[in-house]
C-alpha cells in the first residue's frame, strides 16, 4: 500500500512539470496536460500505477492500450476515405436535374441517416455475412458500418458545398464548352471543398470517436483494450482516462491538420 | 442583311418561359457571318435571356435557333457542338478564383480542344497580349481590377477560337474609369471581323461598331435598324422614350 503511494505521487510530481512546460509552449499541448491534470488531482484515490510507465506491468499496460491506436486510426481513416467518396457519389445525383437521380440522393440519405451508427455496425457484423453469404471480419464490417453511416452525412455536406458555388461558375465553364466531369473537377469541386473544409474536418473528428463503437464486435481498438485492461487490473478510472486522452491527442492532430490545410488552400486563392 | 446564306445565326420564332412570365415572345433575328449586332432595351425585356438561348444557358420553349448551320436542340451533340463555335462574357466576369489567371485561359484549350499544355499556353498569352495584360498571367482574378477581370475573361472565351462572341452587358458592374479599357478590347475585336451579339447600354460603343441595332421591350423586338436610322429615327414610341432617358445624360 505505501509503496502504491509513493509511486502515485512521483508521477503526479513528473505530471506536474510537464503540465507547466506545455502551457509556456503552445495552447493545444497544455489543453492536453490540464485536461490530464484536472483529472488526475493527485488525490489518495487514483492509482496511476497501473499505467506507470515506470514499472514493467504498467509499461506492459501502456503499451496494451496504445497497441489500439493503429487499429483506431486505421479503421477512421479506410472509412473516412470511403464515406468522402460515397458522400460525393451521392451528392452529385442529388444536384441532377432528372427528378429519378434527386429521388435515390433523397432516399439514400434519409434512410442511412435514420440508422443508429451502433445498430449499422451490429447489422453488418452479424446480419451481412448472412445476407450475402459472405465472412467478414471486425475490421471491414467496422469500416463498412462507419463509412456508410457518415456517406449520408458527408452526401448532404458536398450537396450544401456544391450548391453554394454561384451559378455563374457552371455558366462560365458551358460557355467554354467544358463537360459535366471537367466542370465538377476542376472547377466546381476544388471551390467547393474549400468552403466544406471545416465541415469535412468535423466529420473526421466525429469519425474518430465513433470509431470507439467497433469495440462492441471485439475489434482491438483503443476503447475495446481499455475495456479488457479495466477487466483484469480493476482501474477503470485511470485506465478510462487514459483512453480519454488518447482520443484528444488523436483529435487534436486531426483539427491541427484541418486548419494547416485551410491556411493552405486559402493563400492559393489570394495568392 | 437577312440573306439566309450568310446566316451564322438565324433564330425563327423563339419563345421562352419563366414560369408564367413570357421572357421571348416570337423572336426572329438573323444574324450575318462577321455582323456586329447590339442588343437594347430596358431591364426585363429579354435581351439577355435573347444570347444566353443562343449558347444554351437558357432553354428556348418555342421557335428555331441554328447556330453555324446546326439547330440547336435537346440532342446534348447539337449543344455542344454550338457552344464550341461561341464565346460568352458575363456581366460579372464569372471568372474561375481559385485558378490563375493563365490557368484560367488554359482551361478550355486544354481540356476540351485538347492541345498541349505549351500550345494552349502560348495561346493564352497570346491573347492575354490581345486584352493587354499579358503581365498579369500569374495572378488570381481577386487581384485584379474589374476591367482587368473582364478583359481576362474575353480573353478566355477567345482562347477558344470561336466564330461567334456574345457578350451580356459587359461593362454594367465595372466602376465608370474601367469602362474604356473593356470596351477598347471590344472595339478592337470587332475591328478584327469577329461575329459579335453585346447586349450593351454603351451607346457610344453601339454607334461605333454595329452593323445592326436592335431594341427589345417586353419580350419582344421592337426595332430592329442600322444605328444611323436607329439613333437618328426610330419608328416605335417605345424606343424613342428609351433612346431619350438613355441619351439625357
Amino acid at each position: 500500500m505505501i509503496r502504491t503511494a509513493n509511486g502515485a505521487s512521483a508521477f503526479c510530481n513528473r505530471y506536474w512539470l510537464i503540465e507547466k512546460a506545455a502551457v509556456n509552449t503552445k495552447l493545444q499541448i497544455g489543453l492536453l496536460a490540464g485536461a490530464g491534470l484536472s483529472l488526475a488531482g493527485c488525490s489518495a484515490n487514483w492509482g496511476w500505477y497501473v499505467v506507470s510507465p515506470l514499472t514493467p506491468k504498467g509499461q506492459s499496460n501502456l503499451q496494451f492500450l496504445l497497441a489500439g491506436l493503429q487499429q483506431t486510426i486505421a479503421l477512421s481513416l479506410t472509412a473516412i476515405l470511403i464515406s468522402v467518396v460515397v458522400g460525393l457519389l451521392v451528392a452529385l445525383p442529388g444536384l441532377s436535374e432528372r427528378r429519378g437521380l434527386r429521388a435515390f440522393n433523397r432516399i439514400y440519405v434519409e434512410l442511412v441517416r435514420a440508422v443508429p451508427i451502433l445498430v449499422l455496425i451490429l447489422w453488418v457484423y452479424y446480419g451481412l455475412p448472412q445476407v450475402a453469404n459472405v465472412s467478414i471480419n471486425v475490421f471491414w464490417a467496422g469500416v463498412i458500418a462507419l463509412a456508410l453511416s457518415d456517406s449520408a452525412f458527408q452526401a448532404e455536406i458536398f450537396r450544401a458545398g456544391i450548391q453554394s458555388i454561384p451559378r455563374g461558375q457552371h455558366e462560365a465553364a458551358k460557355s467554354i464548352s467544358l463537360g459535366y466531369l471537367d466542370t465538377m473537377r476542376f472547377v466546381i469541386l476544388p471551390q467547393a471543398i474549400r468552403r466544406i473544409l471545416p465541415a469535412l474536418g468535423n466529420q473526421f473528428v466525429y469519425m474518430l470517436k465513433m470509431s470507439s463503437l467497433v469495440s462492441v464486435i471485439g475489434m482491438q481498438e483503443l476503447t475495446r483494450r481499455a475495456n479488457e485492461l479495466v477487466v483484469t487490473e480493476y482501474r477503470p478510472l485511470e485506465i478510462y482516462t487514459i483512453l480519454v486522452l488518447e482520443y484528444l491527442v488523436l483529435i487534436l492532430i486531426v483539427s491541427a491538420g484541418v486548419r494547416w490545410l485551410e491556411s493552405r488552400l486559402q493563400t492559393d486563392k489570394r495568392g | 442583311m437577312d440573306s439566309p446564306g450568310n446566316a451564322i445565326i438565324t433564330l425563327d420564332g423563339v419563345g421562352k418561359f419563366f414560369g408564367d412570365f413570357r421572357a421571348l415572345n416570337e423572336v426572329t433575328l438573323s444574324v450575318d457571318f462577321g455582323e456586329r449586332v447590339v442588343v437594347c432595351g430596358p431591364s426585363g425585356s429579354g435581351k439577355s435571356t435573347l444570347i444566353r438561348c443562343i449558347n444554351r444557358l437558357e432553354r428556348h420553349d418555342s421557335g428555331r435557333i441554328m447556330v453555324d448551320g446546326v439547330e440547336m436542340t435537346d440532342d446534348p451533340r447539337s449543344i455542344d457542338t454550338i457552344r464550341r463555335e461561341v464565346g460568352m462574357v458575363f456581366q460579372q466576369f464569372n471568372l474561375f478564383p481559385h485558378l490563375t489567371v493563365l490557368q484560367n485561359l488554359t482551361l478550355g484549350p486544354l481540356r476540351v480542344r485538347k492541345l498541349s499544355k505549351s500550345e494552349s499556353e502560348s495561346r493564352a498569352m497570346h491573347y492575354l497580349e490581345r486584352v493587354q495584360i499579358p503581365e498579369q498571367a500569374g495572378k488570381y482574378p481577386a487581384q485584379l481590377s474589374g476591367g482587368q477581370q473582364q478583359r481576362v475573361a474575353i480573353a478566355r472565351a477567345l482562347c477558344m477560337e470561336p466564330r461567334i462572341m456574345l457578350f451580356d452587358e459587359p461593362t454594367s458592374a465595372l466602376d465608370p474609369e474601367m469602362i474604356a479599357e473593356v470596351l477598347e478590347v471590344m472595339v478592337q475585336l470587332a475591328e478584327s471581323g469577329m461575329t459579335m451579339m453585346c447586349v450593351t447600354h454603351e451607346m457610344g460603343f453601339a454607334r461605333r461598331v454595329a452593323d445592326q441595332m436592335v431594341f427589345m421591350d417586353r419580350g419582344e423586338i421592337v426595332e430592329k435598324a442600322p444605328p444611323e436610322r436607329f439613333f437618328n429615327d426610330p419608328h416605335s414610341e417605345r424606343c424613342k422614350r428609351f433612346l431619350q432617358q438613355i441619351l439625357a445624360h
